[in-house]
């Protein structure tokens, strides 16, 4: 009992949203599915106004014949042509005669002593709290990391009244002069730029600069930063640390889809090496909002027959190879980022597995067997990016390793004839003998 | 804010909290100022990622364990329970 779209896009951010709007244009039975209450992803998050080009396309959404299938979390790719997906006790099977996978980036952290503090997060963590209701005005908050998201999510969090009391950027000085050298020829974006920093101003902005701990008892107390060697105790009520974005490639290496390099292999039309599969948007190279609703937009024509209009909008996404350039040479993480953790610092949040437990190992498969780092509830999607750049390992996120479900599913949900009605509220983890019961072990 | 400004009223482990409508169960949860999570060797946690990635946020809502918080919006009578 599935039901079949012609066209099915998963992932409701910019990329996603382009795509079903564009391939619904053509009178094809398209579906939209994404795992977040409202169609927006990250970048349009709901809860404050996101911006013109937002409410444009949001509204170019709800007036297409695009089915919304909101809240759903796909969890397997079961066969060609099906996906699996859950949503809150609900378990459903979406069939589809063409896939536009548009699964979006998540944030790329990095341990240090005192980075499982809760209130130390994401810097888009935070700002999605915010977004989705915490009250900020009058709070301290540290903004560090790496990526142009660290002054966007400053410049929102000080109009909401926080008082920034920093922004530190890992990128030395000199990383920024190509990037700033390829706004120029981005009138849109260097405004952008000029309005976050009109938002932020009063906020010291160190570059070469980071935390190297975070203290406190209950909660996050002080941050110390470093930069050149000189230490120093900021104290704050949030850190809001991520150091850029990382793609999803969770659902793309189940399919099998050629990943390279990190990023999903595509060609001109967004097409993957898996016949009627595309990608567009973070997953193909993290390329911001402009590149994914260009990448969303040509997936969508291109899954929809309309192959004139695909490649006309392809020879204006050559333009952007650039920006996708420059933005990957300014967040390039500095070596000694590699040394913040101390042995006993926790790597894996999950399994609470040390970096001194995990730095044993040869390779990421062996400390996962030995140390069960990577097979916690998250699969790996916070540690395993950490131990890429820590260790130089390769973790599964990049290659043929991924195993269904690609999110923790109820059992019910993993029977091949799956009942949709059926309770059963422990979570299978793969790669786990065990399963998750009431209390986490 | 959140797009309405009618509020819902929640129960975080047991005691009544008044929220905006469009609050995630998560900023609901930080407001009372409880973590979230006491991890496997017994740390308090809370939200990491705010977007379903990380399950540091997850708790029991409705007698339904592990659900992420920061993807699931605060309803009127909803009971959250954290670890």
């Amino acid at each position: 009992m599935s039901e079949h779209f012609d066209i099915l896009v998963v992932g409701a951010g910019p990329a996603g949203i382009a795509a079903a709007v564009s391939a619904s244009d053509s009178g094809k039975r398209v579906g939209l599915v994404d795992d977040n209450p409202a169609p927006g992803g990250q970048i349009w998050r709901s809860g404050a106004s996101p911006g013109a080009e937002a409410d444009q396309w949001l509204t170019k959404l709800n007036a297409s014949s695009a089915i919304r299938l909101q809240g759903w979390r796909v969890i397997d790719h079961p066969e060609r042509g099906r996906l699996r997906a859950e949503r809150s006790q609900e378990c459903r099977e979406f069939s589809y005669g063409q896939l536009i996978l548009a699964t979006g980036a998540r944030e790329r952290f990095l341990p240090f002593p005192g980075w499982t503090l809760p209130n130390v997060m994401g810097a888009g963590a935070l700002d999605a709290m915010v977004r989705g209701g915490l009250p900020i005005a009058g709070k301290r908050v540290v903004v560090a990391g790496t990526g142009p998201l660290l002054l966007a999510v400053a410049a929102h969090l000080s109009r909401r009244g926080a008082k920034v009391v920093a922004i530190c950027e890992q990128a030395r000085p000199g990383r920024f002069v190509p990037f700033a050298a390829h706004l120029l020829s981005e009138p849109r974006k260097l405004l952008q730029g000029v309005s976050y920093l009109t938002a932020t101003r009063g906020t010291q902005f160190y570059t070469g600069c980071w935390p190297i701990a975070a203290t406190g008892g209950e909660k996050l107390e002080s941050v110390t930063l470093e930069r050149s060697g000189t230490k120093w105790d900021v104290r704050c009520d949030y850190l809001a640390c991520g150091f850029h974005l990382v793609p999803n490639l969770e659902l793309a290496g189940l399919i099998g889809c050629r990943i390279d390099d990190g990023f999903v292999s595509t060609d001109e039309l967004q097409r993957t090496s898996v016949e009627d599969v595309f990608c567009a948007g973070e997953p193909t190279g993290i390329g911001g909002v402009d590149v994914a609703l260009l990448e969303g937009r040509i997936a969508g024509f291109a899954a929809s027959g309309r192959i004139t209009e695909a490649v006309k909008l392809a020879q204006r996404l050559k333009r952007r190879v650039g920006f996708v350039r420059a933005l990957r040479d300014l967040t390039a993480l500095d070596p000694k980022l590699k040394k913040l953790a101390a042995g006993e610092t926790i790597v894996c949040r999950c399994e609470d597995v040390s970096y001194g437990a995990m730095r044993k190992h040869a390779g990421w498969r062996a400390a996962k067997l030995q140390t069960r780092c990577g097979m916690g509830p998250c699969q790996g999607r916070i540690c395993g990016t950490a131990a890429e750049f820590l260790f130089d390992w390769r973790s599964d996120h990049d290659d043929s390793h991924v195993r269904p479900p690609v999110f923790p599913a109820m059992v019910s949900s993993l029977r091949t004839t799956h009942i949709n009605t059926e309770h059963d509220d422990s979570l299978i983890v793969p790669g786990t003998s065990t399963s998750i019961s009431k209390e986490t072990p | 804010m959140p797009e309405s400004t009618r509020s819902v009223v929640l129960k975080v482990n047991g005691l009544p909290v008044t929220v905006a409508s469009g609050t995630t169960v998560a900023a609901a949860i930080l407001m009372t100022g409880s973590s979230i999570r006491t991890s496997v060797t017994g740390e308090p946690r809370g939200p990491l990622c705010g977007m379903g990635i990380c399950f540091e946020c997850r708790a029991r809502i409705d007698g339904i364990e592990h659900q992420r918080t920061c993807q699931i919006l605060c309803s009127q009578g909803m009971e959250v329970h954290t670890s």
